[in-house]
């Protein structure tokens, strides 16, 4: 796959994360290297193989339905920028 | 040209539990902002989300119930998006191995049956909840987490009546299950509709636009309407379907675009490293199947071979699960063959009364009894009281629980329809209105009438009538 500075910004953009010009390039080319790196796999035949999902021989972890105690107002807003009440206040969303 | 409208529906089903689906905070609605939450479903580094089994079950239950392959083997994915009502940055969902794919819904349309394919049935996340201020958004996180089933349909109804009917049946179905509420107007069943037109004979689809936003049933219906409509005249005016999220808006009865940055949806789906999978045995998924109870098909089906119903009655009786047993025990509790008086007082009077108080029309809510409903169709058919007395009488037994015996006798109701003593007041008014009577013999058959009126009113009412009007005749032949 060719990673172009078209791709980078679309990453950039879905990630939150403002890149200058220079580093965009430099990323290209870095990424570049990393999916060359990883397209290695293609080359493996996996025709009789289903894909992993879950690398360790676990399955079947639930639990009962049954509540348990909540975390308290004080700890839940602790690291809260800006709360206001018992809420979370965010930037103002405009629909 | 002539279009046709496809419409697919993707309905979102909050599952009742006692706790969230990935930890143990309480799902109880309406508490105090944020006083539900924990570091798992606050999203905080490091915790571990762990499935709740109940939910696991309703979801396996109600696919099952919608005649879906239950996967043996399922999973879940992160769904990658940013949003501020979603403390994690992404939501557990399931993409490509959900809980249930390929079963269908019978529904009743317009001339007939239907069947409409339900494409998959998946589990996942609800979001926050956003309170929207003057310079500030608010976020109340105790929503986030709570279980919510997916049920995607196959893009197989072809107009908004056929929409609603599918949600009619859906929710009636899961209804009957009891694994959630279904309440539109509280939120704990969401629809968002995919609708496209393409002109009649097409085979191939049209662009799509998906409409949001809508928060009851007859919103689900009208905003199709009017989507469809907008699609239509925009293409007869040379204009093109764009692919876009449409919001109703229920006030002003019309679906605006959202406008928001439209970039293609990347949701950048991967499994859940943190929830390992979950497999099901063939006995599992038996047991669960064992739990399921008559469905509203089903039940409307033996209604009919049992009780004679119509089709059309049996419908009708079935939507809600109380209140299809409650007419099951009064049709087993009515004396005789012939159910049709009974049935004819519940889907007739029992269901006005139940929409014009209660709103959602629930029979059960009027707390009329079963053997007190038969008293009072007792009486009417044994004609002792007029159909229209019945009416007002059974008012009463809501209003007042008392039985319709009682009633009658204390509001003095009795149909006279001994001749005896209706004969009395038949000569009185024969002698009163010697003009309507001198008509009559000329003719004028509604002079009869007018003086069968005359005696209704002379008796308050209590006169039969038929026999009013049999008596006069003899006298004036």
């Amino acid at each position: 796959m060719a990673i172009n500075k078209e791709v980078v910004d679309h990453v950039a953009y879905l990630a939150r994360i403002r890149l200058s010009d220079e580093e965009t390039v430099r990323l290209a080319q870095q990424l570049e290297g990393i999916v060359a790196f990883i397209d290695a796999l293609k080359n493996v035949n996996v025709e009789h193989i289903s894909p992993t999902s879950h690398i360790l021989p676990v399955q079947n972890v639930l639990r009962d339905d049954v509540p348990v105690r909540s975390l308290p107002i004080d700890k839940v807003l602790v690291n809260a920028p800006q709360p206001e009440g018992d809420f979370f206040g965010v930037p103002k969303i405009i629909e | 040209m002539k279009y046709e409208a496809v419409i697919g529906l993707e309905v979102h089903v909050q599952l009742k539990t006692n706790t969230k689906i990935f930890c143990g905070c309480s799902t109880e609605f309406g508490r105090e902002p944020n006083s539900q939450v924990c570091p798992v479903c606050l999203g905080f580094p490091g915790v571990l989300p762990v499935l709740n089994k109940t939910v696991l079950e309703h979801a396996v239950k109600i696919s099952l119930a919608l005649d879906c392959s239950v996967q043996e083997y399922t999973k879940f994915d992160r769904k990658n998006y940013f949003y501020p009502d979603l403390p994690k940055d992404f939501q557990i969902s399931q993409y490509d191995l959900p809980v249930g794919r390929d079963g269908f819904l019978d529904i009743t349309v317009e001339g007939g049956e239907k069947r409409v394919g339900i494409l998959r049935v998946h589990l996942e996340e609800d979001a926050g909840k956003l309170i929207h201020k003057d310079d500030i958004s608010l976020v109340d996180f105790n929503r986030a987490g709570v279980p919510l089933l997916e049920i995607v349909s196959r893009p197989e109804m072809y107009s908004p009546e056929e929409a609603h009917a599918y949600l009619t049946a859906l929710k009636s179905a899961i209804e009957y299950l009891d694994v959630a509420d279904c309440d539109m107007e509280k939120g704990s069943l969401r629809c968002d509709a995919n609708v496209s037109i393409r002109p009649r004979g097409e085979r191939e689809l049209g662009t799509k636009a998906e409409v949001k936003n809508m928060n009851s049933f007859k919103g689900v219906k009208d905003a199709l309407a009017y989507e469809i409509k907008r699609q239509i005249e925009s293409v007869e005016n040379g204009g093109k379907i764009i692919q876009e999220t449409r919001l109703w808006d229920a006030k002003n009865g019309k679906t605006f675009s959202m406008r928001s940055k439209e970039e293609a949806k990347d949701y950048r789906y991967f499994p859940e490293p943190d929830l390992p999978p979950f497999v099901m045995t063939l006995e599992n998924i038996r047991k669960i199947k064992e739990t399921i109870p008559e469905l509203p098909r089903e039940k409307a089906a033996r209604f009919i071979r049992e009780y004679g119903l119509s089709a059309y009655d049996a419908g009708i009786l079935v939507v809600n699960k109380k209140d299809a047993e409650y007419a099951e025990e009064c049709m087993r509790a009515y004396p005789g063959e012939n159910k049709k008086p009974v049935v004819n007082w519940l889907i007739g009077p029992l269901l006005s009364e139940a929409n014009n108080r209660t709103g959602g029309g629930e029979l059960t809510a009027l707390g009329i009894l079963p053997e007190r409903l038969i008293e009072l169709v007792g009486f009417v058919q044994a004609e002792q009281i007029s159909n229209l007395t019945g009416k007002s009488v059974l008012t009463d037994m809501i209003d007042t629980r008392e039985s319709a015996a009682d009633i009658i006798k204390r509001r003095n109701l009795i149909q006279i329809s001994d001749t005896g003593s209706l004969e009395t007041h038949i000569e009185e008014i024969i002698k009163a209105n010697v003009q309507s009577v001198e008509s009559y013999k000329q003719g004028k058959t509604g002079a009869l009438m007018f003086l069968v009126g005359q005696v209704m009113k002379k008796t308050q009412g209590k006169a039969n009538p038929k026999v009013v009007q049999e008596l006069l005749k003899k006298k004036l032949a």
